[in-house]
């Protein structure tokens, strides 16, 4: 994985509209990432950020709209096993993304199976020291992993493939505190060592606004504001609703008379 | 606000053991002792620092097979430990009542809310189907929902998280409790409406004068909600804090909690983490 890599690529979306039955889940969401940049989105649920990542992996059905790897010279089309090799997904509950039954070595092997990726043993012993673990964790099963152990092994999953996007949807809020600081410096640290995109969802704005330089928050399906990180904590904002959720953010208040 | 001499809850060397693997018994919970007045107490601490078994243990939910011991457990006079399951019954959701994290899995699924909350109120006071059928309306009234009247016909899968938490509420506090035991009772809600829901909270308990016992993993919001916060960590608690003093506390695990989060305005890359030492388990 400390291979050089080419060119990396961005993303790009379009139009983006998601439809479930006559539920309209996100509707007309258009943003670029530039290559090498991380971007947030931040909603509550049902706001349909999380359905974005999914529209762009192909795990949600699109009804319009498109979705492109742009910047690098080797962008594959959605839903080819190119681009499924290039734009990786870490998922929010590290306690139902990884296989009961199956130890870490086979979890690790199982991507390098299906894109046919050889030399797999080098692979899988340099993806568990990437995320700090050691090969020490090869045969062990989730159970036997703490929560942040386990959210580790599935950024590992992720990585093993050398994607250049990652998809990060709460990657860190099934977790304590003081790990989810240790899981957010390891993202931190691995998309400076690899020069990764990053496209993340979250609810947490401190959390975005520490990874991310640019947000669109979202609401019913659609965006209300695109906002850059540095504004937000200046509390530069427009929207009503991104006023709401940078209140709740700094926590209870006390109503006063 | 509290009374030294007459506590609502004295807990002293509380321990809370379940049987090991290899035999013999492993403690989650080791020699916490605290009173409590009609206040409002945090605890705080990680998954696995025994802080939602202690709430359990004060209510008699330790799960089966788990031993509790204590020098003391007292609540409002009675010792706890030596009541007869059917006295503890009668003081579970009655004198003391206990919000969980999760509506979805607190409510009952297949009775309408309306119905739950009754059910709990004419478990612990003899009334008419008809006069507690309109406490309960008041009740979901009181925790601001618009239409009482249809939410309680409604199941739990029809109502949004925080919806079903206020619904909890409401069926937490008809009975009138002196203590309530909140375990996380906003976590799983997004968070503009958590503090709909921790306002509704906090005016009802302040107008009913109740202790409070507030168990959560986010030491921020504990301590804007709360007078003073008991820090655990590894079954034990390692500091009790002031709220107001809190950026005063002075073991590196309280320090720890506060520092690790990231926060709006004040970017820190890499984030500070926590450096767990072996002689804070001790």
């Amino acid at each position: 994985m400390s291979a050089p890599r080419g060119a990396q690529a961005g993303l790009s979306l379009r139009h983006l509209r998601v439809v479930f039955d006559a539920f309209v889940a996100v509707d007309d969401v258009s943003f670029d990432i530039a290559p090498g940049g991380s971007f947030g989105i931040v909603g509550e649920s049902g706001s349909g950020k999380s359905t974005v990542l999914r529209a762009i992996c192909g795990l949600a059905p699109l009804a319009a709209g498109n979705v492109a790897l742009t910047g690098g010279v080797d962008t594959a089309a959605p839903a080819s096993k190119a681009f499924r090799r290039q734009v990786q997904m870490v998922f929010q509950d590290p306690y139902a993304s990884l296989h009961p039954r199956q130890t870490v070595d086979r979890l690790l092997a199982e991507p390098l199976a299906i894109h046919g990726i050889g030399d797999a043993e080098a692979r899988i012993e340099l993806a568990l020291d990437e995320v700090g673990l050691g090969t020490g964790f090869r045969f062990r099963y989730p159970h036997q992993l703490s929560g942040g152990q386990r959210q580790r092994i599935a950024i590992a999953r992720a990585l093993i493939l050398e994607p250049q996007v990652l998809l990060l949807d709460e990657p860190t809020s099934a977790l304590d505190a003081s790990v989810q600081a240790e899981v957010l410096n390891l993202l931190e640290a691995l998309r400076e060592r690899h020069g990764l995109t990053f496209l993340m969802v979250s609810h947490d704005l401190a959390v975005v606004t520490h990874l991310c330089q640019h947000l669109m928050v979202m609401q019913r399906g659609r965006a209300v504001e695109f906002v850059a990180a540095a504004d937000l904590a200046a509390e530069r904002v427009a929207a009503d609703y991104t006023q709401s959720l940078m209140r709740a953010s700094a926590g209870f208040r006390r109503a006063t008379g | 606000m509290a009374s030294p001499m007459n506590p609502l809850l004295t807990v002293d060397n509380l321990r809370v053991a379940y049987p090991a693997r290899e035999g013999g018994f492993n403690e989650v919970v080791r020699g916490v002792s605290f009173t409590l007045g009609r206040e409002r107490l945090g605890i705080v601490g990680e998954s696995g620092s025994g802080k939602s078994q202690t709430g359990r243990a004060i209510l008699g939910l330790t799960a089966p097979g788990g031993r509790v011991t204590a020098d003391t457990l007292h609540f409002a006079g009675l010792d706890v430990l030596t009541l007869t399951p059917r006295e503890r019954r009668s003081l579970r959701g009655g004198r003391i009542a206990m919000i969980l994290q999760d509506p979805k899995f607190s409510l009952n699924p297949v009775m309408p809310i309306g119905e739950q909350i009754v059910e709990t109120l004419r478990a612990h006071r003899k009334m008419s189907q008809r006069i507690a059928r309109e406490r309960a309306l008041e009740a979901l009234a009181a925790v601001q929902i618009d239409d009482p009247e249809r939410v309680y016909a409604l199941h739990a899968h029809e109502v949004s998280g925080g919806m079903g938490q206020r619904a909890m509420i409401a069926m937490m506090l008809i009975a009138e409790p002196e203590l309530l035991i909140a375990d996380e009772p906003t976590s799983a809600l997004d968070v503009t409406v958590q503090l709909q829901v921790l306002a509704i909270l906090d005016k009802l308990v302040a107008e009913r004068g109740m202790g409070l016992i507030f168990i959560s993993h986010d030491l921020r919001l504990v301590s804007s909600f709360c007078n003073r916060v008991l820090v655990m960590y590894a079954g034990r608690v390692v500091e009790e804090v002031a709220a107001s003093e809190l950026h005063r506390a002075r073991h590196p695990y309280t320090q720890g909690l506060l520092n690790c989060l990231p926060q709006l305005g004040a970017a820190r890359h890499p984030l500070p983490t926590l450096d767990r030492r072996p002689e804070w388990a001790l």
